[in-house]
């Protein structure tokens, strides 16, 4: 067992039924949904109209300001609407629908870029803004923004993060066991970008295959070095990693460019990788479709857009007591209200889980047991924020840390009491955000 | 795809097995063995004891809520968990309305008046028989042997004997350790509740801090303090295992409510109870101690609470 850890954290069951499952293509869809904004930042222009013919690659949203990524056609065929859709996140967003033709047929614009080592670093930065690439672990940032930091910040190691930690997801496990020369040259491109010389790819000690397979791959490269890290939720959040691979805190309120880290997952290393050797932009992903109420789940590569359903299709179908479809983990999720939601470039997992996995407890009292102290990996007292919270007593809740919280949701799923612990810090953040755009 | 109806809520989406019910359940279990000590001691009288305390805490939680148009939570265990409690800190002679009257106090005035499960700021059970010591002083201090039921004194009176007196010899420490001595109900033996506490921590269910700050303080003061012969004559031994150290410390301290959350809280609040416990036996109008200063620390945990907030992750302290 590795002791590369932190403080707090929990131990849910990990149900990765599927981790020895190979990835898979997914049948083209018929239809992709590609919502205008996919990533962590400002919305995209659409740069075609309806019934204009795109092809696969081909950028079809422009990215505006600086936090943002560009969108790509997934398919080639005939835009046929653009208009408010539900997205996955939560909502409706204006989305290109285009209808495919069936043909996959390339846009003149993808073709190879090089290799790593002939590119440099402003050319790698620039092959990363234009694919559209956004990081996969969820949480969707521009990657290109991580590749900008600020002349000051003296950058030193970059760390790969391929936790994954979420029980159920296993897409990433998939990944690096199967392409760990890609992970190696999208980790490559990446260092590269910034200018550091060293990289730690960061792995849960419950994934030694995938440890294995990389260590073969970086065999050849010096400066990058396989860490094996302790399992336990939420490793793969950047703050905790960073604390379990190199022991350094990312202040309150910071960045991990404060203390000379640039975090990315593997999977956005892959997309990194054959944006350069193929010039593909960001356009299709590993996704885990599993879950109680998946009949047959399996890790799949999927188009950008592709809708749930079909993907849910493709796994057999859910069952007949399906209760929830899940955006995401179990802990960090979006529980879907419809499967007439596309993948999205952030979509690393579909679960569906069965009436069985979803008890609906009513909350009790808080008995102070202080199980939520405990597991919170940020070292917050969640019992207490939750009282101002509930109270609305927001200038407490903010003094109380309330914006320190990642939102892992450890401390709803240890709760003996059931409360929503997470949910009522979350209300705090915004109202907290909310006030002081006020002032 | 049908159009199915599906579930939205707020992440996460997993939840531990462990609820509220549960975890009263197994402070329940870990008690069962210093009940069993309890009717090998003092006869089937102590099932009696404990019955009237679990339905007076019961039936009055239930009364309370529905006249209030409360939900009934009387399954959660909380208040059989009082008036068990309850029962194992009042001698085995006490008629049967004591214990009764007793948990109807704990539950209605002490954990129902101030918002109920979670809000009281007093461990019930305790605030229970401070109670029922301030109303029928004689009837809840008058201790009785084991097997034979004749009165006698506890071994805490012998231990720190006071001036004039003449003291009684201690019990060996072996009857002591078995609980076959004078006592409250279910805290004379401490094999039971040593069986008990040991199973709570390895269920994770308490905290080893609360403990081993209170039984390394009570023992480390009366080592120092409590001998007859100069410093460092007492013996810690005899005060851990009589009394009610072992039942406080395992099973009255470490009631949630009424203990500090952050970790280092707990230890002050094991540490406070051993200190007040210690000078209460050694220096105080009471032979024992235990009850009073864990009520005197369920008083100062909110502000211990307050000056104990961990560092979160991140923060650069200001020197």
């Amino acid at each position: 067992m590795s002791n590369h850890s932190f403080a707090g954290g929990i131990h849910p069951p990990y149900r990765k039924t599927t981790a020895q499952q190979p990835l898979e293509r997914a049948t083209d869809p018929a239809k992709v949904i590609i919502p205008l904004q996919q990533h962590a930042g400002g919305p995209c222009q659409p740069l075609v109209k309806v019934g204009d013919l795109v092809k696969v690659g081909q950028k079809i949203g422009e990215a505006q300001g600086f936090i943002s990524a560009p969108v790509h056609a997934s398919v080639s065929g005939k835009v046929t609407a653009i208009a408010p859709h539900d997205h996955p996140a939560g909502g409706k967003v204006m989305a290109i629908v285009i209808e495919s033709d069936g043909q996959n047929e390339l846009a003149e614009e993808v073709k190879p870029r090089g290799d790593v080592d002939s590119l440099s670093a402003d050319a790698i930065r620039q092959i990363v803004r234009e694919a559209g690439i956004v990081g996969l672990g969820g949480a969707a940032f521009p990657t290109q923004v991580k590749l900008s930091p600020p002349p000051e910040k003296k950058i030193d190691t970059f760390l790969l993060n391929g936790a994954e930690c979420e029980p159920y997801i296993t897409c990433d496990h998939r990944l690096m066991v199967e392409q760990p020369d890609e992970v190696v040259c999208g980790l490559r491109a990446l260092m590269k970008a910034i200018g550091v010389s060293q990289a730690l790819i960061c792995v849960e000690d419950n994934k030694p295959d995938a440890a294995q397979a990389l260590r073969e791959a970086a065999k050849a490269y010096p400066g990058i070095g396989v860490m094996v890290l302790h399992t336990k939720y939420p490793q793969g959040s950047e703050k905790q990693m960073i604390k379990a691979a190199l022991g350094r805190e990312v202040p309150s309120g910071g960045l991990p460019m404060d203390v000379g880290v640039v975090v990315s997952n593997v999977g956005t290393a892959v997309a990194v990788a054959r944006a350069i050797k193929e010039g593909l932009p960001l356009v299709e992903r590993a996704v885990t479709v599993t879950g109680s109420g998946i009949k047959n789940p399996r890790n799949l590569v999927v188009k950008v857009g592709t809708p749930f359903s079909d993907l849910i299709e493709q796994c057999g179908g859910l069952t007949e007591t399906t209760a929830k479809v899940i955006n995401g983990g179990p802990m960090m999720g979006i529980a879907q209200h419809t499967v007439d939601v596309p993948v999205v470039k952030g979509t690393s997992c579909i679960l569906a889980l069965d009436e069985k996995d979803v008890r609906i407890e009513p909350a009790g009292a808080c008995i102070k047991c202080a199980r939520c102290a405990d597991a919170c990996p940020m070292q917050l007292v969640p019992l207490f924020l939750r009282t101002y919270s509930d109270k609305g007593m927001w200038a407490e809740a903010e003094q109380a840390n309330a914006m320190d919280c990642i939102e892992c949701g450890s401390c709803s799923y240890v709760c003996p009491a059931r409360l929503p612990l997470v949910h009522s810090i979350r209300l705090a953040k915004i109202q907290i955000r909310a006030r002081k755009q006020k002032k | 795809m049908e159009n199915r109806l599906l579930i939205v809520s707020s992440s996460p989406h997993l939840r531990a097995p462990e609820n509220t019910a549960r975890l009263m359940a197994e402070v329940q279990i870990a008690l069962i063995p210093a009940f069993v000590a309890s009717i090998i001691f003092f006869g089937f009288k102590a099932v009696g004891i404990v019955l009237a305390a679990v339905a007076g805490a019961v039936l009055t939680e239930w009364v309370w809520q529905v006249l209030m148009k409360k939900p009934v939570t009387i399954s959660d265990g909380s208040a059989v968990l009082t008036g068990i409690l309850l029962a194992f800190i009042l001698p085995p002679s006490v008629p049967l309305w004591i214990p009764f009257v007793g948990s109807v106090f704990a539950i209605a005035l002490v954990k129902q008046f101030f918002g109920g499960l979670g809000a009281n700021f007093l461990n019930p059970a305790l605030a229970g028989r401070a109670f029922l010591l301030a109303s029928w002083p004689a009837l809840v201090t008058a201790w009785v042997a084991p097997f034979d039921g004749v009165s006698t004194a506890t071994p805490l009176v012998s231990l720190v004997p006071k001036a004039g007196e003449v003291a009684a010899a201690v019990p060996g420490k072996v009857e002591l350790f078995i609980g076959n001595v004078a006592g409250s109900l279910g805290e004379t033996s401490a094999l039971a509740l040593l069986a008990g506490g040991l199973y709570l921590l390895w269920r994770g269910v308490i905290d080893w801090r609360i403990p081993a700050g209170f039984i390394g303080t009570v023992a480390a003061l009366t080592w120092v303090f409590g001998g007859t012969n100069g410093p460092f004559t007492g013996d810690p031994v005899a005060h851990i295992l009589a009394g009610g150290v072992l039942l406080g410390a395992f099973f009255m301290a470490t009631d949630y409510v009424t203990s500090p959350v952050t970790k280092k809280g707990r230890l002050i609040m094991g540490i406070g109870c051993g200190l007040i416990t210690v000078l209460i036996r050694l220096y105080g109008g009471y032979p024992e101690g235990v009850c009073y200063s864990i009520l005197l620390m369920n008083i100062a945990t909110p502000l211990i609470d307050r000056f104990t907030m961990p560092r979160k992750f991140g923060e650069v302290r200001a020197r």
